[in-house]
């Protein structure tokens, strides 16, 4: 395998691996340096399941090629808790029931927490169209919608 | 002595409570591992080639030039996999499935498979092999498929279910029939008939996990797999057959699994995974891709069916009648006959009569989809009890509400209703706000009912009592939305110990007995049920070593607030011993303690619900918009509330993505034309409104808590109460579903939809 040498920032941690040219950031995540938080639902940019932030910007990894990482910052779900303090987010997704089979989690706290950072206090609306690019099949979003509800509250010291 | 498990009606301190679930943590931070999250020293990259044509018989397959290409460690073709299956066509059509022997039946049917040291290598290999295949004529319309030009599948299928037995092969692989009384009598007595058709398209499931496992056969013979499935002792069942392997030398672990809603009930790849693995003596991990996932697994039905309907003007039905044609791909599956028991299920009708034909077509095999064949059944029926409703001038909830089965009512499929909770979802829908609330211009609202029955089936529970006064429970259903939170609080109740001392897990196929699949919303009646019985169990040895340590008679201690008490004349005064003391003193009483249940979990509740739907439909683009939705269900107990209302809401956003959206599309090839999320749209949730529940509790009498299983029935009224919705605010029958926006614009302009 002839490949890129890629070093960047993954939740504060500098790493380094070697993928293809033609390996996404996904991949990369999940089978060279471990970091299977982030799914492949789709592969095509659909369903939000690899949903990262890379430089503060909320993209699908299965999208982005894992030598673009090269000296950028990547914010995954495995960064998301301060140690053993979860997000509010993540608390309220468990208080709230929002997570049935869960595959579709960590993608939807990281659009939520991206979504919450842009928009502190969103309307329902704001909030349903805000995670519009993530596909729950389990909940009906009824409870997604709710604990984000919450949790915007929460953070905004409401 | 068996145990009782008949409904208690016992006052609960946990069950009905909502605590956090066990396995929340791991979820919300990414720690859960689901199918594709596993990894094992040396492991290859499975990949499998599918075929482009939608019918054909394979000549020859050449996989000379993939063996020979560096980096590729097996390639196997049916002729890798023999015919274990002695006799038994039910496994010899999965063992097709799983890869084409001498034709191909859809497009995306396995022809061969590869691992190799990559996914690139892999992809290469794929590219190398060589089929030479002879295109056949292919059909995959339901209605094409039984008339008499339509190629044949199978030359060796002849209808069953009708006599004599037919001479010529047949596309119907069997009719069905269920009902009672005179239906042309009944036709005579009424005042008003209706008879319409309706067709529904094929959905998918749409779990957004692909299917995925991490299999490792050593040259010993022995095996372990790691896969999302809905049921892993049926899956090491089923592959241990078609491997050839003894059940005992293969060892299946469930991962976290990433939605199934019945389409991880049967094998797909996985077979195909352990014989690569057992060919190139290295561990192989195949997960599919979307477009796998949409070509060669899952879905549902498509249907084409004809209800006949006659009732009274004062609002009796006096008959009903319905011809149910559902395509179950290229094998024979039950999903009409599915259909013909649920569609006349919610009434109490005198005349009824429901002929079902299985038919096969060259679309991927049917699999189960929540509450299977009864939303397509609903959708044509509840669409015919509205018109009616309206042709005599009756309210659709008063008309449901005369017509509704009750405790004793004779079911059209058969057995008579215990306690049922139809009659009680309407007279909920009835006196709902939502049904009073006003609607504006292009607003319609409709209702419908719906029926499950929900299954039972074989269970293995055990109950470990640890050292430190804490309980594991290791259940071998599988837990596809909360369930081992139900369960531990189950248990917890039983025991008397707080929730957060009980563990469940999913224990893997070497450490219980066989566990059926997790269908048919059997995993907190059943499950639930071998937990209470196998808590009740462990109570009598906690109360026998409370004996010994106060020596006095078995029989003279009681169970009460997790603490054995002395009862009775010959007891004495002892202060009571709690569970965690009598752990503690275990090893000096006899040993551990633990409660075991194996058993046919029987008399599993039916289940009923009722929906309510407004919608707005845009006349210029046919958009349909759902603003207000409210489910209404009878849960016989909700262990825990949220993920009752969880699969309430979960089940209605399926039901709108298929009444609104989801189909899939057949060129004239034969290829499906959007095996992917992009063009195959489920609900986002910018489509839904909040979904409002209503809980309603009619306990099951044969669960000692009353549970009856609430994980289907929400997806069987949706179609229908979407269509009346429709109907109403177009002011034109719809008959067709998914009513996308060209097919409802072609309703308002006139056209036949
Ligand atoms: S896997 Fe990236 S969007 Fe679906
Ligand atoms: S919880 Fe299963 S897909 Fe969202």
């Amino acid at each position: 395998m002839s490949g890129v040498h890629v070093t960047t920032t993954i939740n504060g941690d500098e790493v380094d691996f070697v993928c293809p040219a033609d390996e996404t950031l996904l991949d990369a995540l999940r089978n060279r340096l471990g970091l299977t938080g982030a799914k492949e639902g789709c592969g095509t940019g659909d369903c939000g399941a690899c949903s990262v932030i890379l430089d503060g910007r909320l993209v699908c990894s299965c999208l982005v090629l894992g030598a673009e990482a090269q000296g950028r910052k990547i914010e995954t779900i495995e960064g998301m808790a301060d140690g053993e303090k979860l997000h509010p987010l993540q608390r309220l997704f468990i208080s709230h029931a929002a997570l049935q089979c869960g595959i579709c989690t960590p993608g939807f706290l990281i659009a939520a927490k991206n979504l919450l950072e842009m928009n502190p206090d969103p309307t329902e609306e704001e909030i349903r169209f805000g995670l519009a690019g993530n596909l729950c099949r389990c909940t009906g979003y009824d409870k997604i919608v709710r604990a984000v509800q919450a949790a915007a509250k929460e953070m905004r010291g409401a | 002595m068996p145990l009782d498990t008949s409904y208690t009606g016992q006052k609960f301190k946990l069950v009905g409570t909502r605590p956090l679930r066990p396995d929340g943590i791991d979820k919300v931070t990414g720690r859960a591992k689901y199918g594709a999250d596993a990894f094992a020293p040396g492991q290859l990259v499975g990949r499998v080639l599918r075929s482009p044509h939608a019918h054909a018989k394979i000549k020859k397959i050449d996989t000379s030039k993939a063996e020979k290409l560096a980096g590729v460690k097996a390639v196997i073709t049916s002729a890798d996999l023999p015919d274990y299956t002695n006799g038994d066509r039910g496994m010899f059509d999965i063992l097709e499935n799983c890869m084409a022997r001498d034709k191909v039946f859809y497009d995306g049917h396995a022809v061969a498979a590869v691992a190799a040291i990559d996914a690139d290598t892999a992809r290469k290999a794929l590219k190398l092999i060589k089929v030479d295949y002879e295109i056949l004529p292919h059909v995959t319309d339901v209605d094409e498929a039984i008339k008499p030009k339509a190629p044949i599948l199978h030359d060796d299928i002849f209808t069953e279910g009708v006599e004599p037995k037919p001479k010529k092969p047949s596309n119907i692989a069997k009719r069905t029939e269920f009902g009672h009384g005179d239906v042309e009598q009944g036709f005579k007595e009424a005042d008003i008939v209706i008879e319409k058709t309706f067709k529904t398209e094929q959905t998918h499931q749409g779990y957004i996990e692909p299917h995925a496992c991490l299999a490792n056969v050593g040259p010993d013979g022995q095996g372990e797999m790691w896969v999302t499935t809905q049921g892993h002792f049926v899956y090491r069942n089923q592959c241990a057959q078609l491997l050839g392997m003894d059940i005992s030398k293969l060892r299946v672990t469930a991962s976290e699994i990433g939605g199934g809603f019945g389409g991880k009930t049967h094998i797909w790849a996985e077979p195909l995974a352990l014989a690569l693995s057992r060919k190139a003596n290295r561990p192989v991990k195949l997960v599919m891709s979307r477009e796998e996932v949409f070509r060669a697994s899952g879905p549902t039905s498509s249907t084409s069916i004809d209800v006949k309907i006659g009732a009274r003007k004062d609002g009796t039905i006096t008959a009903a009648t319905a011809t149910l044609r559902y395509a179950s791909g290229p094998f024979y599956g039950m999903w009409a006959e599915l259909g013909a028991m649920t569609s006349f299920a919610c009434y109490d009708l005198k005349n009824v009569k429901s002929v079902g034909y299985e038919v096969l077509v060259n679309r991927p095999k049917v699999a189960a989809y929540r509450a299977p064949s009864a939303p397509m059944a609903a959708f044509a029926v509840e669409s015919v009890i509205d018109e009616i409703a309206k042709k005599i001038g009756m309210d659709p909830v008063e008309f449901r509400i005369k017509n509704a089965a009750k405790e004793g009512t004779k079911s059209s499929y058969g057995p008579v209703y215990g306690p049922i909770g139809i009659g009680p979802t309407l007279e909920a829908a009835k006196n709902h706000p939502h049904m009073k609330a006003p609607l504006k211009k292009n607003q319609g609202r409709g209702m419908a009912c719906g029926f499950w029955f929900n299954f039972g089936g074989q269970t293995c529970t055990s109950i470990n009592i640890n050292p430190d006064g804490t309980a594991v429970v290791a259940v071998g259903t599988i837990d596809v939305g909360g369930s081992r939170a139900s369960m531990s609080l189950m248990a917890a109740e039983e025991l008397g110990i707080p929730y957060e001392n009980v563990r469940c897990v999913v224990a893997d196929t070497s450490s219980l007995g066989h566990n059926d699949m997790s269908d048919g919303s059997r995993v907190t009646f059943s499950s639930g049920m071998a937990t209470v019985i196998a808590a009740r169990n462990a109570i009598k040895v906690l109360c026998q070593r409370a004996a010994k340590m106060w020596d006095i008679p078995e029989d003279a201690v009681v169970w009460e607030d997790g603490c054995a008490k002395p009862a009775g004349a010959n007891a004495g005064t002892f202060p009571p011993l709690t569970l965690k003391e009598i752990a503690a003193a275990a090893a000096n009483t006899g040993g551990p303690i633990a409660g075991h249940n194996e058993f046919v979990a029987d008399g599993a509740g039916v289940s009923f619900a009722t929906h309510i739907c407004d919608v707005e439909v845009d006349p210029e683009t046919g958009a349909t918009k759902i603003l207000r939705y409210t489910v209404i269900q009878d849960a016989g107990k909700a262990i825990h509330p949220s993920y009752v209302e969880g699969q309430y809401q979960g089940g209605a956003a399926q039901g709108i993505g298929w009444a609104l959206n989801e189909e899939y599309i057949y060129g004239k090839d034969g290829r499906l034309q959007n095996p992917g999320f992009l063009d195959y749209r489920i609900p986002v949730c910018s489509d839904l409104p909040f979904i409002d529940t209503v809980i309603l509790e009619i306990p099951n009498p044969n669960h000692p808590y009353g549970v009856r299983g609430v994980g289907e029935t929400s997806i069987v009224p949706p179609l229908a109460a979407i269509a009346n919705a429709v109907s109403n605010a177009v002011g034109v029958r719809m008959t067709h579903i998914p009513m996308s926006p060209p097919r409802i614009l072609k309703a308002i302009e006139g056209g036949p939809a």
